[in-house]
């Protein structure tokens, strides 16, 4: 993904990595993760407006602004910012290929 | 048995849990988190963890007397991490835990919802990299990441220049911070915030530490745009009347917080409009019970005062529910805490006149932009409905244009909304009213919808209209 990630690790933090796939793409996360974080330390967006197709990445990360919501491969819809990273999610961020 | 749920784990719900077990009841303590503290002692997950001198910085010894108070009520609370009420009816609260659908009846109810941050939009702020202050400080506090890596901090509130601080303690670029408040307002508050010293002090040294660190303050900004494609790139504003633009890869921005107050209207309570907070609030008493017997409220959810007085009001609501409920209370415990409440009152009339909300912020609303995320409501579309249809009311103005209506029930945006009605249908704040809670205040599947429908009490025969 040439996207500039929204999100930066602070350094010196060791937690195991968790694999899932985002877009189809293999990605790697970390144990502790949101869904939010380990999308946006890859990438700029988490969704598209259903209105305007306008790329969104969260707003209030704290469970209220429902502005994070995902789509995954299995029909699953994720709160991403309160949904803990689990191995082997498929998600899907409605970006074009 | 006497049943009393708390709902909300902040240090308001902490400390209300705290002084019912210790008169020997066992409460239910509800909240949406896997883990207690509320946002303003938030925990990251286990593998993220860090000290707390990290992660709250001149607050963490508070944080660790608030967790250790917790640790101490295992084995006499019922713990309910991870869950949500999403209806009130009655005593009757609507629950879903995980992905569970359950009802709890209870005898007495302490909500202590807390708050999130109020927000007067810009436009470009629905741009993937724009995030609330208190976001900001999330990724920080319990994700370990930073927005950015070049930020941009704006608006106004005490959260403003404490984030910034912390993102630049962290390693983070702070490109600038950009408050809205007019530049004599440290003046003109240092009255009220002298209340309490302290809280002041620690503001002064946030304020030192970014000029020392070297990161720009502009004071009397006015927000003109994030702009950017498919992500912010840049923050334009303007400071008296000259055009500015900062380079950035995010930005975090709020004007204080806001009381989330949709359980206390589910519940029934009567709210009355504040000027202090330009708001609605649920009423309540200098003890903390609502207009409605049986229902208690505590923290910022019922008035934004902090996390200090919280904790204060936590215990006072608890000893005022536990004195209805028929058991004798310390008497002069209740007056002590409501003695120190009162300094934090004027503390917060300080707070109010450092980082007033821009006073002309609808007036210079444009009509292209968004106010509601949601539903990609603009204000154009607002004003139009206030000039076709005559709205001068905001439940009549969400049920003609949505907003209001999306996925965040005007969390976000009825702080805007309602600047705006009042600015177009030429009314003030209260006359314009405030939007009426719906359940589920959250969204919830539709299958807890159908075992809510099929937990409801049934209507005895005789009532039922056929």
């Amino acid at each position: 993904m040439n996207a500039r990630p929204v999100l930066q690790r602070l350094p010196g933090i060791d937690a195991a990595p968790i694999a899932f796939t985002l877009d189809g793409v293999a990605c790697s996360g970390r144990a502790g993760d949101s869904v939010l974080t380990a999308v946006l330390t890859q990438g700029e967006q988490l969704r598209l407006t259903e209105f305007s197709a306008s790329p969104r990445a969260g707003f209030c990360l704290m469970g209220a602004c429902q502005d994070c919501w995902m789509d995954s491969v299995d029909g699953r819809r994720l709160r991403a910012c309160s949904t803990p990273l689990e191995a082997g999610m498929q998600l899907l961020t409605g970006r074009r290929a | 048995m006497t049943t009393v749920a708390i709902v909300g784990a902040g240090p308001a719900g902490l400390r209300a849990a705290a002084a019912l077990v210790q008169a020997g009841l066992r409460p239910v303590l509800i909240d949406e988190s896997p883990r207690v503290g509320g946002q303003i002692y938030r925990q990251p997950p286990p593998p993220l963890m860090r000290p707390p001198a990290a992660l709250y910085g001149f607050e963490a010894g508070k944080a660790s007397a608030l967790f250790a108070r917790f640790a101490a009520l295992q084995g006499q609370i019922d713990h309910r991490p991870q869950s949500l009420v999403w209806q009130i009816e009655g005593r009757r609260l609507h629950l879903l835990q995980g992905d569970r659908a359950d009802v709890l009846d209870v005898d007495a109810l302490m909500l202590a919802t807390g708050a999130t941050d109020r927000v007067l939009p810009f436009p470009g702020w629905t741009l993937p990299g724009v995030y609330t202050l208190g976001a900001a400080q999330i990724a920080l506090k319990a994700q370990a990441t930073l927005i950015g890596p070049r930020v941009v901090f704006a608006g106004t509130g005490p959260l403003l220049y404490l984030v910034a601080w912390q993102y630049t303690q962290a390693g983070g670029q702070v490109q600038a911070v950009l408050d809205v408040a007019p530049p004599d307002a440290p003046r003109r508050a240092l009255p009220g915030l002298l209340a309490r010293p302290g809280v002041a002090a620690k503001g002064a040294y946030y304020l030192a530490r970014l000029r020392l660190a070297g990161v720009p303050l502009h004071r009397g900004v006015r927000l003109q745009a994030a702009e950017g494609e498919g992500r912010v790139q840049r923050l334009r504003w303007q400071q008296q009347g000259r055009e500015h633009a900062t380079d950035c890869d995010a930005i975090g921005f709020g004007h204080g917080l806001r009381s989330e107050t949709q359980l206390a209207d589910l519940a029934g309570c009567d709210f009355d409009y504040d000027t202090l907070e330009q708001a609605w609030l649920p009423r309540r008493d200098k003890a903390g019970r609502s207009s409605v017997a049986g229902v208690y409220l505590a923290g910022d959810g019922a008035g934004i005062l902090g996390a200090d007085a919280a904790e204060l009001a936590g215990e006072r609501a608890a000893l005022a529910l536990l004195q209805d409920l028929g058991q004798s209370v310390d008497d002069s415990r209740a007056r002590a805490l409501e003695r120190a409440l009162q300094p934090q009152r004027r503390f917060r009339e300080g707070l109010e006149t450092l980082c007033p909300l821009p006073a002309d912020w609808a007036a210079q609303a444009d009509d292209a932009l968004i106010v509601c995320r949601c539903e990609e409501v603009t204000a154009g579309e607002l004003r139009a409905c206030v000039r076709d249809t005559g709205t001068r009311e905001m439940n009549r103005l969400k049920a003609l244009t949505r907003i209001g209506m999306g996925r965040c029930q005007g969390r976000m945006c009825a702080t805007a909304a309602a600047r705006l009605l009042a600015q177009a249908a030429g009314c003030t704040l209260p006359e314009v009213g405030r939007l009426r809670g719906q359940p589920p205040i959250k969204p919830v599947p539709i299958a807890v919808l159908a075992t809510a429908a099929a937990q409801a009490t049934p209507v005895p025969p005789e009532e039922r209209d056929d």
